[in-house]
């Protein structure tokens, strides 16, 4: 057994550090008071060719391996949560329509994803149905060469300018999913704001008025929205999240490593005060146990290996529990500093909380993955 | 052939159907505890021991429904690469 980084690996990682160190972190606090995205930096993103990260290369992707994309997030979630929700809700848009879509679907969309023309954007949140996902109240009704959608979704990352929406809607009693473009007739948008955390993810609530899609837009088999398309999407987006949240939690350390070795009080170091020291251990253990729990998820990904859906509902649920000790603490550490908007440790915080909320609850994770350990006793 | 396939199958689906002796014919999804994270893993399952991949097209309950099916879809689709 050998748990290392490939020497590929270690490259690319090096890049994404250097191009969020630069590009993404000396923002990141202005974008989250702003709730905003600039288009500049996704063209930059673009051009890095990170919205392609899951696309195949024979659409203009990368088609990178599994453990790298979660590199990636890692390093964009130590810089800013709400660029590595891009990251997420795009990357899960690709997947979905590489895993299921037909070939019309993949000619379509792919190499435009891949290239960052157009973003993609995951709807099934609602304004009444959250964890609750069978039940979702949008419908959709066949008529003639077309599906007509009514209903509302909500909370919905990056709607607020993405052109591709993957949509979940009740059809004919179950649920099956559909692409719908920004200038669907029936289609609108409206901007969320005063969001907690991920505030530059530019959220939106979606309405669909008799909105009209044409019938070859439905992906993933009639009826197998939630058991093809949004299982294996969400897949996707766990991980991704899970990973940004070994970033929340490294980006929590490095803060605090740094406060502690610099401040004095009583005479000595804050590093040299047994309390401090006690929540430091914590936080680098947990973002190294968190860190190799993500590996081992991408891993078990890039094999196939069907595991890798509760290895990664185990990583996520790990991961952003830990972030959200990791930003307590580390303003625990700052002090009043740590309270500070001075300091990035209040949107550390803000963010990792909506991490144990989005791609699947910290309750229904602790609820499901109770359950697999009857599965694999192992 | 066909006996191992099944036998591989029941053995996945052992892990998610304790307590419950299933039939070759027997309905999986009447059984009531079947969910999308079955689903998906039941998917990953035949692709990575059988070597195929599950397609748009073969999203239909009625390849999912039994041992028996899920046996009849993994031959199917072997035999389709096989050709192929």
């Amino acid at each position: 057994m050998k748990i290392e980084l490939t020497p590929q690996q270690k490259i690319e990682q090096a890049t994404f550090r250097d191009f969020v160190q630069e590009e993404i972190i000396p923002h990141a606090d202005r974008f989250d008071q702003e709730e905003y995205t600039p288009p500049d930096l996704i063209e930059k993103i673009a051009r890095q060719g990170y919205l392609g990260a899951l696309a195949p290369l024979d659409s203009g992707g990368i088609s990178m391996d599994m453990v790298t994309f979660g590199l990636l997030n890692e390093e964009f979630g130590r810089g800013c949560s709400s660029l590595r929700s891009l990251l997420t809700v795009h990357s899960m848009v690709i997947y979905a329509i590489q895993r299921w879509g037909n070939k019309q679907h993949k000619a379509t969309w792919l190499p435009r994803l891949a290239a960052g023309e157009i973003i993609g954007a995951f709807a099934l949140s609602e304004p009444n149905v959250g964890s609750d996902a069978k039940n979702i109240e949008t419908t959709a009704e066949l008529q003639g060469d077309s599906y007509i959608l009514n209903g509302r979704k909500k909370w919905i990352t990056y709607g607020q300018i993405a052109d591709l929406y993957l949509v979940f809607a009740q059809c004919d009693g179950r649920v099956s999913a559909f692409l719908v473009e920004r200038n669907a007739p029936g289609f609108d948008t409206r901007p969320l704001k005063g969001i907690t955390g991920t505030r530059a993810s530019m959220i939106a609530e979606l309405f669909f008025r008799d909105c009209r899609v044409p019938k070859e837009q439905l992906i993933g088999g009639k009826g197998f929205g939630l058991a093809s398309v949004a299982t294996s999407a969400l897949d996707i987006g766990r991980y991704s999240v899970a990973c940004g949240c070994v970033g929340i939690a490294q980006a929590c350390l490095d803060a605090s490593l740094r406060y502690a070795g610099e401040r004095k009080q009583f005479n000595a170091y804050l590093k040299d005060h047994q309390l401090i020291q006690q929540m430091l251990t914590d936080m680098l253990t947990n973002v190294k146990a968190a860190r190799l729990l993500c590996y081992n998820a991408g891993y078990l990904k890039e094999v196939g290996a069907p595991n890798t859906i509760m290895e990664t509902w185990i990583a996520k649920y790990f991961a952003s529990t830990r972030a959200v000790k990791a930003a307590n603490d580390a303003i625990q550490i700052h002090g009043a500093n740590g309270c500070s908007s001075e300091y990035s440790l209040l949107r550390y915080w803000r963010d990792a909380k909506v991490m144990e909320i989005i791609e699947g609850s910290t309750q229904i994770q602790q609820i499901t993955i109770a359950n697999y350990g009857y599965q694999h006793p192992t | 052939m066909a006996a191992e396939i099944k036998t591989s199958v029941r053995a996945f689906l052992a892990r998610f159907f304790q307590n419950v002796d299933l039939a070759d014919d027997q309905d999986i999804f009447a059984l009531g505890f079947v969910n999308s994270l079955f689903a998906m893993q039941m998917v990953l399952f035949v692709e990575k021991e059988f070597g195929f991949t599950v397609e748009d097209d073969d999203l239909n309950m009625d390849n999912f429904r039994s041992i028996n099916a899920i046996a009849g879809l993994i031959e199917r689709k072997t035999t389709a690469e096989t050709a192929a």
